[in-house]
């Protein structure tokens, strides 16, 4: 059982705690999830989320896009290209930014025109607390995307940050995903 | 003294922060016993005005808030923050400055908790401790039913501290994973280091759904929303099913590492390797996947459908089968042992004692006829007391006399410590044995007084004597650490002639914990390194 000839390997610190994060950060969102499902159809006053929500096309292509430009950027900067990584992270956080703009005048209508807020009813409750803490992810990643970018451009991204670059681009990875379970549970199994 | 405590504001090694995690802790446990006395005071006899109902209801809420949150969450990471590197040969924890942050959310959490005594009148001119009872049910926990912010200081407090305790189980799982010395495999792992992991694997899948709770209350309580209010077609009992779903797998958050401990002192003082290492390590992972399954048994009044009622039973039953192999295997462990009757291993032997009986009315009340009787009577209060004083708490007395010498350089007083373990074990005894009889008689949980001629007034006073005692006891304990701390005979690098990592170093051990350490070949390292002629891991 001696191992003394084989190397000694472990993981790296930074991919396992951001992968216990994320487990850490999916057991919050599934209560939350757990919660809307339940309610389905049982708000007791209008509006309904058949009335006023709106499949989010032009959302879901900003935000699904953009975990494609973090692959690419990622790659770029593989490749040692420093330029095109730039340009595709700055799109990634642009589409980012984009996603955020359109939320905003999604809630922007549903408060002003349908007369939807939190206290409304469970639809409200559910829907703003589900849909507000997804956004808030959405806002930290944009914050870290845009930290690196700027270190990036004034040239403090050395070949030691690049696994905190692919930690970021995890990250988004998983704000994607979690949109995907939202746009799932909101806006195809709400609307039944 | 103002370079002392600045040192320790604005320190990051996990040794210290470990020592704040403690002490911390204490103080909580304090506060918390202070609030038990009064509780027991108050119902000793019956028709007593001693407390007032709202007051009662603010103590039985506090004390259960800060026993679980802030006693037993401190020891848990107190423990696991000091030892766990040490066994693992670690240097410090993954991310030490992380780990300050985690320690002073939680203590922050705490201190805001109890701030509503001062505070608690608020905006709204009622109320003062909170006083939902600690799983504070809806809708009592709405506006309508708790005007006031005395629901607010309890469930931002534990928001917060829930942050903390998500951190810092995301530091100590990263720590184990990524910085074992040279040679330790995860199967060569000490076992208190495994049930770390593992129980730090529920912190971060279980605290998320209490947090998740308590956001949902307060978009409730501060801005109108509506998640548990029936008016709105909202379920009361969603929240239940939140709270539970992280409050069973809590009860593993606690009890776990208490099992770690056992699993460290009872070979330790056997002079035998662990039973069954391998069998342990299983156990503990499939009770932290089955501990996942039990919620609802905290609800079978609720009124389920049989298939859950069924499910849930079965589920309570199923994991009775792991923890009953870990009780096989400490006894597995002690028979034909050469025993050592020091203190730890007094605490250990009255922990396998006292833990079975809680264990066995866990599985009674697990079974769901049984639960209808006597949910919300004492026979469950006296349950869940069996499993956090007479299981957890003991197990950290024994961690406490055990590690005390590696983390300060000194041993505990045996003398002391015989008193302490006797009187607090009697007073243990006195205060629970009876509440069992006494959820038989029919006395609720959670009633600040009863009428004359119930038959519950004698049983009441024994359990009462029993609790003073305890605070004796405890007394006692505190006072022996603080002369040991201060006149103890030295200890020395290993005063117990154990095998793991933490006592190759010295007592206490320096900041970087280890100069150089020897690779590590199996489960004993200092086994082999004491006994080069038959180590272990020709045999592993």
């Amino acid at each position: 059982m001696a191992t003394s000839e084989t190397e000694w390997r472990l993981p790296s610190p930074r991919k396992v705690g951001l992968t216990l994060v994320i487990m850490t950060e999916s057991a919050l969102f599934t209560i939350f999830v757990v919660a809307y499902l339940f309610y389905i159809g049982k708000s007791l006053n209008p509006p309904y989320p058949r009335e006023v929500l709106e499949f989010p096309w032009l959302g879901s292509i900003f935000l699904f896009g953009s975990s494609g430009t973090v692959v690419v950027a990622e790659q770029r900067l593989k490749k040692g290209d420093k330029g095109g990584f730039h340009l595709w992270w700055a799109i990634t956080a642009l589409l980012g930014l984009g996603f955020l703009i359109y939320t905003g005048s999604e809630w922007y209508n549903l408060i002003y025109h349908d007369h939807l807020t939190l206290s409304t009813n469970l639809f409200g409750s559910t829907f703003y607390s589900l849909v507000g803490l997804h956004a808030s992810h959405v806002i930290v990643g944009l914050i870290l995307l845009t930290l690196i970018l700027v270190a990036s451009l004034t040239g403090n991204i050395q070949e030691r940050h690049h696994e905190h670059i692919e930690m970021i681009s995890w990250y988004w990875h998983f704000v994607d995903g979690i949109w995907a379970v939202v746009v799932t549970v909101v806006y195809i199994i709400g609307m039944q | 003294m103002t370079a002392w405590i600045q040192d320790l504001i604005f320190t990051v090694d996990h040794k210290k922060l470990g020592f704040m995690y403690l002490g911390a802790g204490w103080l909580f446990f304090i506060a918390g016993g202070i609030l038990a006395l009064l509780i027991r005071t108050q119902i000793a006899v019956p028709n007593n005005h001693l407390l007032d109902g709202e007051t009662f209801n603010g103590a039985i809420t506090m004390h259960g808030t800060t026993m679980i949150f802030f006693f037993a969450m401190l020891m848990v990471f107190g423990l696991i923050n000091y030892i766990v590197p040490l066994q693992i040969g670690a240097r410090d924890m993954a991310f030490p400055r992380l780990n300050a942050f985690s320690f002073w959310a939680t203590f922050f959490g705490g201190i805001f908790l109890f701030m509503s005594y001062v505070f608690g009148p608020g905006l709204y001119g009622t109320g003062a401790a909170p006083d939902a009872s600690w799983f504070a049910l809806a809708p009592l926990t709405s506006r309508a039913f708790s005007p006031g912010n005395n629901i607010d200081f309890w469930s931002l407090g534990l928001l917060v501290s829930g942050v903390g305790s998500i951190t810092g189980g995301v530091n100590i799982m990263v720590t184990i994973f990524c910085y074992r010395t040279k040679g330790m495999t995860l199967y060569r792992m000490p076992l208190f280091t495994w049930l770390a992991l593992v129980t730090m694997f529920l912190v971060i899948m279980f605290m998320p759904p209490l947090s998740a709770a308590q956001i949902m209350l307060v978009l409730e309580r501060f801005f109108g929303a509506k998640f548990f209010e029936a008016q709105a077609g909202g379920s009361p009992v969603l929240w239940q099913h939140f709270f539970w779903i992280f409050g069973h797998p809590e009860v593993y958050i606690l009890v776990l590492p208490a099992f770690g401990i056992i699993s460290e002192c009872v070979p330790v003082f056997s002079r035998k390797p662990i039973f069954g290492y391998p069998m342990m390590v299983a156990a503990t992972v499939m009770i932290g996947f089955i501990s996942a399954g039990v919620w609802a048994h905290h609800m079978f009044t609720i009124g389920m459908d049989s298939f859950s009622v069924t499910f849930f039973a079965f589920a309570t039953f199923v994991i009775a089968i792991p923890t009953g192999i870990k009780i096989f295997n400490w006894l597995g462990t002690m028979y034909g042992g050469k025993i050592r009757f020091e203190i730890p291993m007094l605490f250990c032997i009255a922990f396998l004692f006292q833990f079975l009986i809680a264990g066995l009315t866990g599985i009674m009340l697990g079974c769901a006829p049984f639960d209808w009787q006597l949910n919300d009577s004492y026979f469950v209060i006296a349950h869940f007391h069996y499993v956090i004083v007479g299981g957890i708490v003991f197990a950290v007395f024994a961690g406490f006399y055990y590690w005390f010498p590696k983390a300060v350089g000194r041993m505990m007083d045996k003398r002391l410590g015989l008193w302490h373990f006797w009187i607090f074990t009697i007073g243990f005894h006195l205060t629970f044995d009876p509440q069992h009889f006494l959820g038989f008689l029919g006395m609720p949980r959670r009633i600040y007084t009863y009428q004359e001629g119930r038959g519950w007034e004698v049983l009441n006073m024994i359990s009462t004597i029993g609790a003073f005692l305890q605070a004796v006891g405890g007394i006692i304990f505190i006072v022996n650490m603080i002369i040991s701390a201060r006149k103890g005979k030295v200890a020395g690098d290993d005063p117990w002639d154990a095998w793991t990592l933490e006592w190759m170093t010295s007592s206490p051990p320096p900041d970087y914990n280890f100069e150089h350490l020897p690779e590590v070949r199996s489960r004993r390292p200092l086994w082999d390194l004491k006994h080069p002629e038959d180590p272990d891991w020709k045999f592993e």
